[in-house]
């Protein structure tokens, strides 16, 4: 079975010689879960935007599902950060929903069962009774919620979620573990986080970005408390020199 | 007391009946794309579409009297100086890769300068500031039957792709990886945009017609939970204000451009006064 995704030799700059990206070598494989770490400006949202075919390589190759990003990304579902959406967009809970069942070939308006599909992402993330809400009512929270309930109305294989604790308070941020938890056994789940904390929350692989990506298997990231995890990084450069400059960084952050 | 509504079908009066049904014919128009104008954020980019006209109606005016290029009529003019500046601009925003609103400022400048530049050549007496300001007198019945044509122009892709026209306005970038076409619809918004401002340019003229795709969406943004609700309310809220404003402007001896304006500025700043939403 082909990997989920697969980079192969990747560079990537905005500006002609001077690098963003390079010589990534990633590959995830179906149902493993992953956390993107690094630091602000490492190249994380390009890493996102490659995969997701926004942006296309200088150099190698990009497979979503062993097929061209443009064509694997209708398998994902991707949550964006909810505050660089518009606040003030006259529109309801379920329809920001229902927009995650848009395909490019389906017909021009949304049946009975895209209906039920966006209702049934809405309970699963304890959101249904304010379906009817606008979306600009809800406080940050229930707007990341409703992105991801928007994500997983794809009907997703992968589930892309960008920063998704960022804006949470502290008390929906278990629930939201537990939720993820709970999707990681439907799908391939890749989270980026500023939040090292998230990191020690059962994912497989840690991938590290900062202008090149490694990858870690979380049993040699892992950490009890989040505290702990700062001396992790001490240790992690005695063992692997080349994790120092992407993951001991991103504690700053 | 009802000797205004007598007046109003006086023979001579056949232009303030063209406004008006002009004001009423192009609410469906003006509620689609002054709602997609104002959610996608774009009325900059529409005002420097609207000035830019005035280029193409000073070349016409030139092109016709100087080169008697007969079939060059302002209003076709005034057509290809509103897409072309609503497409460069909108392209070079796409490309992100000049700051948007440089671009705009130099169109909008350009695009004006251009049009008196033509029309300072142009010979014998030319009324620019009927362009600028709105003239009423200027309208006929062929502009019903264009008001006609583009609300069909406008209703029908709506009926067909409002899921898709939601889902962009909403989150270009997510519609974009389910597949839907944004640039595509980006640009027929854009050209849909420059249409309209020509349509209105007799009526409220170039500097005001901003004004009028903008206010009567944004008043209703106010109070509306759905985008197609927002439409349907700056479509009847526009009709509104373009009779009240003709009445106005006919009854009280005043220029119909800013009194229609007017009257839609002010109801706009009421209702942000009584605004529902909270907006912090």
């Amino acid at each position: 079975m082909a990997p989920i995704i697969e980079l192969k030799n990747v560079d990537f700059g905005y500006v002609p010689g001077e690098l963003t990206l390079e010589q990534v070598d990633l590959t995830v494989a179906s149902g493993e879960s992953g956390c993107i770490v690094g630091p602000n400006g490492g190249g994380k949202s390009t890493l996102l935007k490659l995969l997701l075919g926004m942006l296309q390589p200088t150099r190698g190759t990009v497979r979503l599902f062993g097929l061209p990003p443009e064509e694997g990304r209708l398998r994902v579902g991707y949550m964006p950060q909810y505050h660089l959406l518009d606040r003030v967009f006259p529109i309801t809970a379920f329809e920001v929903v229902l927009t995650g069942r848009m395909n490019s070939w389906r017909p021009l308006w949304y049946g009975r069962a895209d209906r039920r599909a966006a209702m049934r992402a809405l309970e699963e993330i304890g959101m249904a009774q304010l379906a009817e809400r606008e979306f600009s009512e809800l406080s940050g929270g229930q707007r990341q919620r409703v992105l991801i309930a928007r994500a997983l109305a794809c009907e997703p294989e992968l589930l892309l979620l960008d920063e998704p604790t960022a804006n949470i308070d502290p008390g929906a941020e278990e629930r939201f573990y537990a939720l993820l938890e709970n999707l990681r056994r439907r799908m391939t789940v890749l989270t980026v986080s500023h939040d090292l904390g998230f990191v020690n929350r059962e994912v497989d692989s840690v991938i590290c970005v900062n202008r090149r990506v490694v990858k870690h298997r979380a049993a040699d990231f892992s950490a009890e408390a989040a505290d702990a995890v700062y001396h992790h990084h001490v240790s992690l450069i005695q063992h692997d020199h080349s994790c120092f400059c992407h993951c001991g960084e991103a504690k700053h952050v | 007391m009802f000797e205004w509504w007598h007046e109003l079908w006086m023979p001579e009066l056949s232009f303030l009946r063209y406004a008006l049904l002009l004001g009423i014919l192009s609410a469906p128009v003006l509620g689609v794309i002054g709602t997609t104008v104002v959610t996608r954020r774009i009325s900059s980019l529409a005002g420097a579409s609207a000035h830019a006209a005035l280029g193409g109606v000073g070349l016409a005016l030139y092109l016709q009297r100087v080169w008697m290029w007969r079939f060059f009529s302002p209003e076709l003019g005034a057509v290809l100086g509103a897409l072309i500046a609503a497409l460069v601009v909108g392209i070079v925003s796409l490309s992100a890769s000049e700051r948007e609103d440089t671009v705009i400022g130099v169109v909008w400048a350009l695009g004006m300068a251009l049009g008196l530049l033509f029309l300072d050549r142009t010979p014998g007496y030319v009324d620019w500031q009927g362009y600028l300001f709105g003239n009423i007198l200027l309208l006929s019945s062929t502009e019903l039957y264009l008001t006609l044509a583009l609300d069909a122009a406008v209703l029908l892709p709506l009926g067909l792709f409002y899921n898709r026209l939601l889902a962009v306005s909403f989150d270009a970038t997510f519609a974009q990886l389910r597949g839907v076409r944004a640039t595509a619809i980006y640009l027929a918004v854009l050209a849909l945009t420059a249409l309209t401002i020509v349509l209105l340019m007799n009526v409220v003229g170039i500097i005001l017609v901003i004004a009028m795709i903008t206010l009567p969406a944004a008043t209703s943004g106010f109070f509306a939970r759905h985008l197609w609700s927002m439409m349907a309310l700056s479509g009847i809220l526009s009709a509104v204000f373009m009779v009240g404003g003709l009445l106005l402007s006919y009854f009280c001896r005043v220029p119909s451009g800013p009194a229609i304006v007017v009257l839609a500025g002010v109801v706009y700043l009421l209702a942000m006064t009584v605004r529902r939403k909270r907006r912090s």
